[in-house]
């Protein structure tokens, strides 16, 4: 390839190279002045931003988790504690390969996919680079243990101590102490992120729900300068936490012990309360659950277990059971009866054994109905009605009453309403009424309604609680008291007023019957208090009680009630309410044992050991000789742990 | 008036002058002053990036030490020198290229380096920085000005080939900035503006390409900057960082050695890519201002020097080695302001690194010897 002869123009050239290198010169002079605008605008326009920016990049301000407060029970003994766990946690910053540490920490102490797949949603979580998430709670010394002479190859992966609520008596107590839960994100929404900044814990059932506020404490603070792998470099200032307040509930952890062992491995549940101050003694119900299990996350497979067994062990059984009252609303009946002049003391019945309505095909049966004919009781007055759990004088009485009276007269002892102070799972049961049926099945009420009512069956719904508490009421001869298990809570509006229309003569009658139910012996089966047999022949002191059995299936007409035939779980619900001495009350009961069948043969002996159990252990000169046991003061505790637990990860 | 200004700038010229043009030494003392202001003030902000420790410091000491020893060398070298082995230079890293896609050793997953096993590692890109325009200079130089199409074909040949070797190592910032300096030769060679337009149109039209082309890093990259709090914990955490720093610095800085953002390292590469931030979280608006000053004054100086030159290949290569180190200059700080990508190319002259430092003392070099060897003859 030849080039054609081109003359070189040198001045031209110059020329042009001159213009050009003369506009590159301007365009970088321009270019210049650009990026000093640039930095004009960040570093004067909004260095206002970015000084903010960069302070809250260095200043923490770090919260200084409040230490929850304890639980104590009436007697000082610790009910809910907060003890350190280790934890394991993983800084992402620190780790090379995820996957790889997650597979070595799996073959060293073990990880479900479902706690991989929960430490990875908290992963994206996070608000800030190297700050640690937590894998494996609730470590084992051995695993610890492993992990320590493992840590070489586990770069990125910690063992961090924090305090978490622990709850020394186990399944005893969950279902009258409650448990808190790990916040989650349902929770966030709605809590103070202030006041929960530095607690992962919040109460989600029974008092630990209830008292929140009390328990939780103020959050401290402290500003702290720290590198950007979340180092402290320096604390600036500091506020420190206030410990949550303790409580001191009416519960009696011996007695509660005592219950629970006596109830056995029955499903059922016992409430006792003290009739003076509406303190809750013991809260039993079986079975139980581990509340511990709860506080840092359960796996599925064990929380499966639990809420899918047919024992529902999650389900308190004390509170949020409604079943019916059976023969043990018998008494609130007859002194409904009393109170209006419906039943006066000498009203008597002949009881053949069964009832029928006026102008009614059906057959309401007495308890001992058989289809031979044999039954009844013959001449029935309220007392023997009582003592002898008489259905056929009651399915009268309630007729006479109808059922607007039946209703008033027993809501005055907080049937059909919740009266609990702090029992936030508390029911209110149902206590029919006109209004009611009308509203929620749209017909109008039937006197065959209300015959039902009267023996406790029907569409009556009670829970253990209420139950208890009317038997207290009736204890104290018309005081109410609402049920509380704080010492000292008070409803700030009370939620009956005392029932004051009842004459001392009435109280007597309904008490005195309820005493012969125990008392009254060796007169032939006949003429003997139903319980007597079970639990009145060595008895020591004055107890007033009254059996009850609910039913779980309907019986056919003209069909005998055979228990042997019965499954199991369609068995009867065994009721015994009671409250001792008679003289001067100190503990009311209510027990239900689950197809527990007869209520006197199989709940009035778990009720006599019980009741037994708190006299023997609570005699009244030593209860009010009682020295308060001091409690441990908290807060100087909490400060030596909360150190512990501000020691910065790397 | 052109040549006014030339006889002007040609009053104040260098020291070497006084020696008749034939100094011994063959130095331009004013760009020899520049080069140590700007160095030692970058030793200074990198004493403070480090978080005070010497060793670090004496380590980049050394390193400018050889560099400027390379310098020195380069400068007594004559151009005539450069523009008779520049096609071998070229032919010599087009090879260096090819062998680093055969036997190059991947760092961060990218294939950059070449080891001459038992002797040293370099980065063959880092040489075609200087000789990229040193061709293209020898291409024009006895070529007629302004070029045609012909030779413009010819001299995109040159740009593409080098810049496409290094864009699949991949390395898209060396890859651009090359194609730039071969560009600013083009510029300076006086193209007609037609095609100046018709490259910048091209390069914006091939920006929705160049996506398609990206890895998925270097998208992000792109992404974060339009918005990088859509991730501030991962792709978006350097620049926030950066900005916060130099935002808080504010008019005069928070004092030496007084940065939060680089000493509780929230700032990533402080001491790399990101030192300006430092400067600039530090010593404040005027901190920066003070280091583009004596970056305009030494590229002023540049420019000079190839308004002086005697031959089209002197002038060529002198105005693209000066417009190329302001890239650098420009997509650092444009980068780590917030205004462009993420691309990893340090601040001339300041940035800890030995590579950079002495590609940028090696063109000085050549600087110096076009404006100390008055005569090329071919």
């Amino acid at each position: 390839m030849v080039e054609p002869l081109v003359l070189k123009d040198h001045g031209g050239e110059s020329q042009i190279f001159f213009d050009r290198i003369v506009l590159g010169f301007g365009l970088l002079l321009v270019a210049t002045l650009f990026l000093v605008a640039r930095m004009f605008y960040l570093q004067i326009v909004q260095h206002e931003i970015y000084i903010t920016l960069a302070d809250n990049n260095r200043i923490q301000l770090q919260s200084l988790p409040p230490i929850r407060g304890l639980i104590y029970d009436r007697n000082g003994e610790l009910l809910a504690d907060n003890v350190p766990t280790f934890s394991l946690t993983i800084t992402k910053e620190r780790v090379k390969n995820m996957d790889a540490i997650i597979a070595d920490i799996d073959t060293l102490i073990g990880l479900s996919a479902e706690q991989v797949a929960s430490f990875k949603r908290r992963l994206k979580r996070r608000k800030r680079p190297f700050e640690s998430v937590p894998i494996r709670f609730r470590l084992s010394q051995q695993e610890i243990a492993k992990i320590s002479v493992n840590s070489f190859a586990l770069i990125g992966a910690e063992v961090e101590a924090k305090l978490v609520r622990h709850y020394p008596q186990g399944a005893l107590m969950a279902h009258a102490v409650g448990s808190v839960r790990r916040i989650n994100e349902e929770d966030v929404k709605k809590l103070d992120p202030v006041a929960y900044s530095g607690t992962d814990h919040i109460g989600k059932i029974g008092v630990e729900k209830f008292y929140e506020n009390r328990l939780l404490g103020n959050v401290g603070h402290q500003r702290v300068e720290i590198d950007a792998r979340g180092r402290l470099m320096k604390i600036l200032d500091a506020t420190a936490p206030v410990a949550g307040n303790d409580l001191r509930l009416t519960v009696d952890v011996s007695l509660q012990r005592a219950a629970n062992e006596f109830l056995g491995a029955r499903r059922g549940t016992i409430v006792a309360i003290e009739p003076n101050t509406g303190g809750i003694l013991a809260l039993v119900s079986k079975p139980s659950y581990d509340p511990n299990l709860f506080v840092t996350g359960i796996d599925f497979s064990t929380y499966a277990k639990l809420r899918d067994s047919p024992d529902v062990p999650l389900f308190n059984r004390a509170l949020q059971g409604q079943y019916e009252p059976g023969s043990t609303l018998k008494p609130f009946i007859g002194l409904a009866g009393l109170v209006t002049g419906v039943a006066s003391s000498d009203f008597t019945i002949d009881d053949p054994g069964w009832f029928r309505l006026p102008k009614n095909k059906r057959l309401y049966r007495d308890w001992n109905w058989t289809k031979e004919g044999y039954g009844g009781h013959g001449k029935v007055n309220l007392e023997k009605a009582i003592y002898r759990s008489c259905n056929i004088y009651f399915y009268q009485l309630a007729v006479k009453l109808g059922i607007d009276r039946l209703h008033d007269q027993l809501a005055l002892f907080g049937f059909g309403v919740n009266t609990a102070i702090d029992l936030p799972e508390a029911r209110s049961g149902l206590l029919p009424s006109r209004a009611w049926k009308l509203g929620s099945r749209g017909q109008s009420w039937y006197p065959g309604d209300t015959v039902n009512i009267g023996i406790g069956q029907g569409d009556i719904l009670v829970t253990p609680l209420q139950m208890a508490t009317a038997v207290a009421i009736l204890a104290n001869r018309g005081r109410v008291v609402a049920p509380h298990l704080m010492r000292r809570a008070q409803a700030s509006v009370p939620k009956l007023p005392n029932v004051d229309q009842v004459p001392q003569e009435a109280w007597d009658l309904i008490i005195g019957a309820m005493e012969k139910v125990v008392h009254r012996g060796n007169q032939g089966f006949n003429e003997n208090g139903t319980a007597w047999a079970y639990i009145g022949q060595d008895i020591s002191y004055r107890m007033a009680g009254k059996s009850g059995t609910a039913q779980v299936v309907g019986i056919a007409q003209g069909e005998e009630y055979d228990e042997e035939l019965l499954n199991e779980r369609q068995r009867k619900h065994a009721w015994f309410v009671a409250f001792a001495p008679i003289e001067k009350p100190r503990i009311v009961l209510a027990v239900l044992v689950e197809n527990g069948g007869g209520g006197s043969k199989i709940a009035s002996p778990i009720a006599r050991q019980v009741i037994d159990f708190y006299l023997q252990n609570n005699p009244p000169n030593k209860m009010a000789n009682k020295v308060p046991v001091p409690l441990l003061n908290n807060s100087g505790r909490n400060m030596a742990i909360n150190r512990v637990d501000q020691v910065v990860k790397r | 008036m052109s040549q006014d200004f030339v006889r002007q700038l040609s009053g104040a010229s260098s020291l070497s002058k006084r020696f008749g043009g034939r100094s011994v030494f063959h130095i331009d003392i004013q760009l020899l002053c520049l080069l140590v202001l700007i160095v030692s003030y970058g030793l200074l902000v990198l004493y403070s990036a480090v978080g005070q420790r010497m060793e670090p410091v004496i380590a980049q000491t050394t390193k400018i030490g050889v560099a400027f020893v390379v310098m020195i060398v380069m400068a007594q070298i004559s151009p005539v020198v450069y523009l008779r082995f520049a096609p071998w230079l070229f032919l010599m890293g087009i090879v260096f290229l090819v062998l680093v896609i055969f036997f190059g050793i991947t760092v961060n997953g990218s294939q950059r380096w070449l080891r001459i096993p038992g002797v040293f590692s370099f980065q063959p890109s880092e040489i075609m920085k200087l000789v990229v325009p040193m061709i293209l200079a020898w291409y024009f130089h006895d070529r007629h000005l302004p070029p045609r199409l012909k030779h413009l074909f010819w001299a995109a040949v040159m740009i593409a080939m080098p810049a496409i070797l290094i864009g699949i190592q991949p390395d898209l910032g060396t890859a651009i900035i090359i194609a730039a300096s071969g560009m600013l030769v083009l510029f300076l060679a006086g193209i007609s503006w037609r095609y100046v337009v018709v490259v910048l149109g091209g390069v914006l039209a091939s920006l929705p390409a160049l996506w398609f082309l990206m890895r998925d890093y270097q998208r992000q990259r792109v992404l974060m900057l339009l918005d990088p709090e859509s991730d501030p914990l991962g792709a978006g955490w350097n620049i926030i960082q950066s900005k916060t720093a130099i935002g808080s610095g504010g008019l005069s800085g928070k004092g030496l050695f007084q940065g939060t953002q680089s000493h509780l390292d929230f700032l990533p590469e402080s001491q790399t890519d990101f030192i300006i931030a430092v400067l600039a979280e530090e010593l404040g608006l005027i901190g920066v201002v003070v280091l583009l000053i004596l970056y305009v004054l030494l590229m002023g100086r540049g420019v000079i020097i190839a308004v002086q030159a005697q031959d089209t290949f002197g002038r060529l290569l002198t105005g693209a080695i000066t417009f190329t180190f302001f890239v650098y200059v420009f997509v650092n700080i444009a980068m780590v302001s917030g205004i462009l990508p993420v691309v990893g190319v340090p601040l001339p002259l300041v940035s800890y690194g030995g590579t950079s430092i002495l590609t940028i003392f090696a063109g000085f070099g050549i600087i110096m010897s076009v404006h100390t060897h008055r005569r090329i003859t071919l």
